[in-house]
């Protein structure tokens, strides 16, 4: 077979590329878990919520968060009938050792856990430099921290302020909704920790999971829905005044 | 071919371009991680790494399959939707990190430049040594105030007590067992 120059040059980029294709492989896959099947999300329910901090410890164990950062916490909130606008919130060292007592008066309480949304169409995903962070088919927003420079951007993009830039490993950290349990068959840990189930992994793909039920029978709210985030952390009983 | 005539010194630029782009392809095979572009513009193995990391909570099952009679007395009280992690903490737990070698005059100098995370404390589960490694026994004076203390935050038909008032300085296993703390299942005794 003869080869001109010519001919030459168009083939080798093209094999080098075909070459390129064939040393990536095929896509790897746990043995029994397929992504392609879930779409992750999480259901807060606040009229549950009891403000133990059971979620932030059992979080801080699971996941080796370092003292001070947190990947989930729990808020309260005190709210006036007259400046709904501008709530009194506290949030003592993340919730993690429950609250002080509130004394009953004549304004309005409640806690609010909050975690990362596992924003479909996520900001923190989009400012990444690198393509270190990203939402994985299923449904969850991670972050590649042997890839990830620890530029941050992702931290300022988040709305909810969920990320944080781990201080021994210098890169982004932040929720993985527990990626390493529920592709196991596992629930998150914040779940298993929670006593009275204000908080419950979903899977939206699945026709059989009781939160199509629940979205249709309740009012459930996102955080931040102006800001078109797509976020999948659902919020029963959600006040106004929540930001 | 007239118009090919003397364009030589085009060929041979345009030569350079395209072993330009070779190298570029070679460079990248091997800088480019085999799994980036997987699934997108992210490396595709990172989430098979991420799926490694150790889970801590076993689950109420792994707990139940041994403490088969706890389980049973807390399935009849108002606890039974508590897991038992919930309360005891995780079943596996942090050992001491063991006792590293001093790491040599070249290992010290990259780490000066590489900054290595400290390592991991190695893990060990409840279920492989039992006396060993256990579950915290909570202190009731801090469990059970953490969730029932009254207070104007919780949920209204939670069930909430002011503590000093309500057991005047006893311990609450005193009158409500943990795991079932109904009066009719009695106290911790």
């Amino acid at each position: 077979m003869n080869i001109s120059r010519r001919q030459m040059l168009i083939l080798l980029p093209a094999a080098a590329v075909a070459w390129e294709s064939v040393l990536a492989g095929t896509p790897e896959q746990a043995s029994n878990y397929k992504m392609s099947d879930h779409w992750w999300g999480m259901l807060i329910d606040i009229p549950k919520c009891i403000g133990c901090g059971n979620c932030v410890r059992a979080c801080q164990t699971e996941n080796d968060v370092p003292d001070g950062l947190f990947r989930t916490w729990v808020e309260r909130y005190h709210v006036s009938d007259e400046d709904m606008t501008r709530p009194e919130v506290i949030s003592p060292d993340g919730g993690k050792n429950g609250f002080p007592v509130a004394a009953e008066d004549d304004k309005k309480y409640f806690f609010v856990p909050k975690m990362c949304n596992h924003c479909a169409d996520s900001p923190c995903t989009q400012v990444c430099p690198v393509g270190a962070t990203f939402v994985s088919p299923d449904g969850v927003v991670l972050v590649d921290q042997k890839y990830c420079l620890g530029c941050a951007y992702c931290v300022q993009a988040c709305p909810y302020g969920c990320r944080y830039i781990h201080p021994q490993k210098e890169v982004a950290d932040k929720c993985t909704l527990c990626y390493h349990r529920i592709t196991q068959g596992l629930t998150t840990a914040c779940c298993e920790a929670c006593p009275t189930g204000a908080r419950q992994l979903v899977d939206l793909k699945d026709p059989k999971d009781p939160i199509h039920e629940f979205l249709k029978t309740h009012s459930v709210q996102v955080l931040k829905p102006q800001m078109a985030t797509g976020s999948k952390a659902f919020y029963n009983g959600l006040d106004g005044s929540v930001r | 071919m007239s118009i090919f005539k003397d364009a030589g010194h085009l060929f041979r630029f345009a030569g350079l371009f395209v072993l330009a782009f070779l190298v570029f392809l070679v460079v990248r095979h091997y800088v480019v991680p085999k799994s980036f572009g997987q699934y997108g513009h992210y490396r595709g193995a990172a989430m098979g790494e991420i799926a490694q990391h150790p889970a801590k909570f076993s689950g109420h099952d792994t707990c139940e399959s041994c403490h088969s009679d706890v389980a049973e007395k807390k399935s009849h009280g108002k606890h039974a939707h508590v897991n038992c992690e919930a309360c005891h903490g995780a079943l596996f737990q942090r050992l001491p990190i063991p006792e590293q070698p001093k790491p040599g005059i070249y290992q010290r100098f990259v780490n000066l430049i590489v900054h290595p995370p400290p390592p991991d404390p190695p893990l060990l589960h409840h279920a492989d040594d039992p006396t060993g490694v256990k579950p915290e026994l909570p202190d009731t004076s801090v469990l059970c105030v953490r969730c029932h203390t009254a207070s104007a935050a919780k949920p209204k038909n939670f069930p909430q007590v002011v503590p000093a008032e309500h057991s005047n300085g006893l311990p609450c296993e005193t009158c409500h067992q943990p795991h079932n703390p109904g009066m009719d299942a009695g106290g911790a005794k």
